[in-house]
């Protein structure tokens, strides 16, 4: 009886221990395993080394961090249903999830309906349009990259393009997003083919675009090895006008993928975070960006990943709305994160507004090219 | 005409790669009656091995090689703990089986190897020949040159050698085969390692073109089987033709209709194809006595 006694003792005591170091929750819910993993892992390897700093430096007004990461594996069932036991179960006071675009539009319901903020890692313009109460993003979307394109190619007076898209969701939607805004820049599509996300061989359809005459640049809205092979191809069958690349393919592996060779001169939009090093001392963004590369680098001894650079930001915006509100209560987080102003994050400056959920405008992008195997800033 | 030829160069290198995945299972399929569906694995661990121990420092050649090995022994340990346990089941226990190898396998080299893609660089430079406007890759030369010479080999195992003769003499009859003194079992295992040595040959020639991860079996397996099926299943000839006809299919119907359905178009035509002659191009009618 004694021996029992002790142990309801004991186990009392160790619980009223983990409440006095937890007291703030944030829950998790990330693509770690899967297709997606790529966005997932560096995702969840970001929160918890930054969680572990926050909490070493004495947490959010001295109340500590508890964070629990779920893995989805990319399928937006398992999204809903950790989302679902994160409010209900875990009680979590926050919420940083969703890798994906099909994963996060599983949870932002969740989220509005339980009244719990919800920061986003998705894509696509629709994880933040139309606005939600309780829903943000950090990522850019794939409309500012259109944009952010169409107006280097306004810029080199590139008024025909032709156009070879993944069939996959991200080359799709990108695609799709692109036709929206294209008439704004004047530019006009003069052929359009498409390649499955898994296809090793696109000549047939650079062959097709080679044969159009009066196509002054190529647009590839893709994503892993697709746009690689296309920019191999592209080289192969002597294409000479400017290829450019969604944002989706910003990384140091597509240049080794694509092969030097064959990616010199290929343009594409990305966040400032690929090329960190390079950026002018007079930028705002370099020491944000310089100190999460060499953080992360450090600690995972993995090359960074834009991927998990949103899921810095993310995590900085909430624990800055928190630390402004006092504490974590929900409606008094979520009125704080919409007012963030002036936030220099690795995707750029955040500007939240009621009707802006993300806040982030052009200037995050930065239009790269690629020369002798290694990004360069256009101007 | 140009693009005639673009297409056919495309087409054929493709269909080349199709042809040695078919040919894989075409082997295993006259030995043993099974329906290997980790055949693309074999394919993965070629391109991925080599990429891997080259990146360790290995020599290109000896990587090479040293995947070669390694997918013969997986191969053989495929046979020796997963179908000779299972050897009396049926035929769909039995390719269910070697679906859940295909995912072992997948599994286990997202693991030991990591996710990403990967390439190493063409034996034979990088510099596209251009032949009649068109252009092809040296690699693409490699490729249907290194699959023609394994065809001829194969024919030559096959038809010259004492193993080879026993070789077909199970694939006939086993019962016959065994009765004639001939070890089955050695046979079938002998043809799951000569599958996985061509699947990880052209694994090594393809990726240099294709590039690798640890989930490109999947699609080969299935755009293989569908090759080895318009072929005739468990005709090598026809396996090889088979290939090189979806190939041009996908090739050709990107190019020339919709880049969208070219998938669905190769399809379509293996569909009829199988309508018209259930037993694909070459397979001969099976007609069974009672």
């Amino acid at each position: 009886m004694r021996v029992l006694r002790l142990a309801t003792a004991a186990a009392a005591l160790l619980i009223s221990a983990t409440f006095a170091q937890a007291q703030i929750k944030i829950g998790s819910v990330l693509s770690v395993t899967g297709p997606a993993s790529f966005l997932g892992d560096p995702e969840k390897k970001t929160l918890e080394m930054y969680v572990a700093d926050i909490n070493a430096k004495g947490g959010i007004n001295g109340k500590k961090i508890e964070l629990i990461v779920y893995d989805d594996g990319g399928d937006p069932n398992n999204a809903r249903t950790f989302a679902t036991r994160l409010i209900e179960q875990d009680k979590v006071d926050a919420l940083l999830a969703g890798s994906t675009t099909a994963t996060t539009m599983a949870i932002i319901p969740l989220a509005e309906e339980a009244g719990v903020p919800l920061i986003n890692f998705a894509g696509a313009v629709q994880a933040v349009s139309p606005v939600k109460k309780w829903n943000f993003k950090t990522p850019h979307t794939d409309l500012m990259a259109c944009e952010k394109i169409f107006e280097d190619m306004k810029k080199r007076n590139i008024t025909k393009i032709a156009i070879i898209a993944g069939a996959d969701a991200f080359g799709k939607s990108m695609r799709d997003q692109c036709m929206t805004v294209i008439g704004k820049y004047g530019i006009e599509v003069l052929h359009e083919e498409t390649y499955q996300p898994r296809d090793n061989d696109m000549t047939a359809q650079l062959t097709n675009i080679k044969g159009k005459p009066g196509v002054q640049a190529v647009l590839n809205p893709g994503f892993g090895q697709g746009p690689a092979i296309v920019t191999r191809n592209y080289k192969q069958l002597g294409i000479n006008v400017p290829l450019y690349h969604g944002h989706g393919v910003a990384s140091k592996s597509f240049i080794e993928l694509a092969t030097p060779a064959a990616a010199e001169g290929v343009r594409l939009p990305a966040a400032a975070l690929l090329v960190a090093e390079k950026l002018p001392d007079s930028d705002p963004q370099k020491k944000v960006v310089v100190d999460y590369k060499k953080t992360y680098e450090a600690k995972t001894g993995q090359p960074v990943s834009g991927f998990g650079g949103h899921a810095y930001d993310g995590l900085m915006i909430l624990v800055e709305a928190m630390k402004r509100a006092g504490g974590a209560d929900k409606a008094k987080v979520r009125d704080e994160i919409e007012k963030t102003k002036g936030f220099w994050g690795t995707g750029g400056v955040v500007n939240m507004k009621p009707d802006d959920h993300l806040g982030l405008d052009l200037s995050a992008f930065k239009m790269l090219e690629i020369k002798n195997g290694d990004w360069t800033i256009v101007n | 005409m140009p693009e005639f030829l673009q297409f056919l160069f495309s087409g054929l290198t493709i269909g080349a790669i199709y042809a040695l995945v078919a040919l894989g299972f075409t082997l295993i399929y006259n030995a043993s009656d099974v329906i290997n569906f980790a055949q693309g694995e074999f394919v993965m661990l070629g391109g991925m091995v080599t990429f891997f121990a080259a990146a360790a420092g290995v020599p290109l050649p000896l990587a090479a090689l040293l995947a070669i090995v390694v997918a013969v022994a997986v191969g053989l340990l495929l046979h020796r703990f997963a179908i000779e346990p299972a050897r009396g089941a049926s035929a769909v226990t039995l390719i269910i089986i070697t679906i859940g190898a295909s995912i072992l396998l997948r599994g286990v080299a997202a693991v030991v190897f990591d996710k990403n893609f990967h390439s190493f660089p063409p034996f034979a430079g990088t510099t596209p020949w251009n032949v009649g406007g068109a252009t092809i890759l040296p690699q693409s030369v490699i490729v249907l040159l290194g699959a023609g010479i394994i065809v001829v080999a194969m024919w030559a195992l096959m038809s010259m050698t004492l193993i080879g003769k026993a070789m077909v003499a199970t694939a006939a009859n086993k019962l016959a085969a065994q009765l004639t003194g001939i070890n089955t079992r050695a046979i079938i295992g002998l043809s799951f390692a000569v599958s996985a040595a061509i699947g990880a040959i052209g694994g090594i020639l393809v990726t240099p073109i294709t590039l690798t991860s640890y989930d490109v079996g999947t699609l080969l397996a299935l755009k293989g089987f569908a090759a080895a099926m318009l072929g005739g299943m468990g005709h090598p000839f026809g396996a090889v033709v088979g290939g090189l006809i979806v190939g041009l299919l996908e090739s050709f119907g990107a190019g020339y209709i919709s880049s969208a359905y070219k998938d669905a178009i190769a399809f379509i035509v293996i569909l009829a194809v199988l309508f018209f002659m259930p037993n694909g191009l070459f397979g001969k009618a099976s007609a069974e006595r009672v």
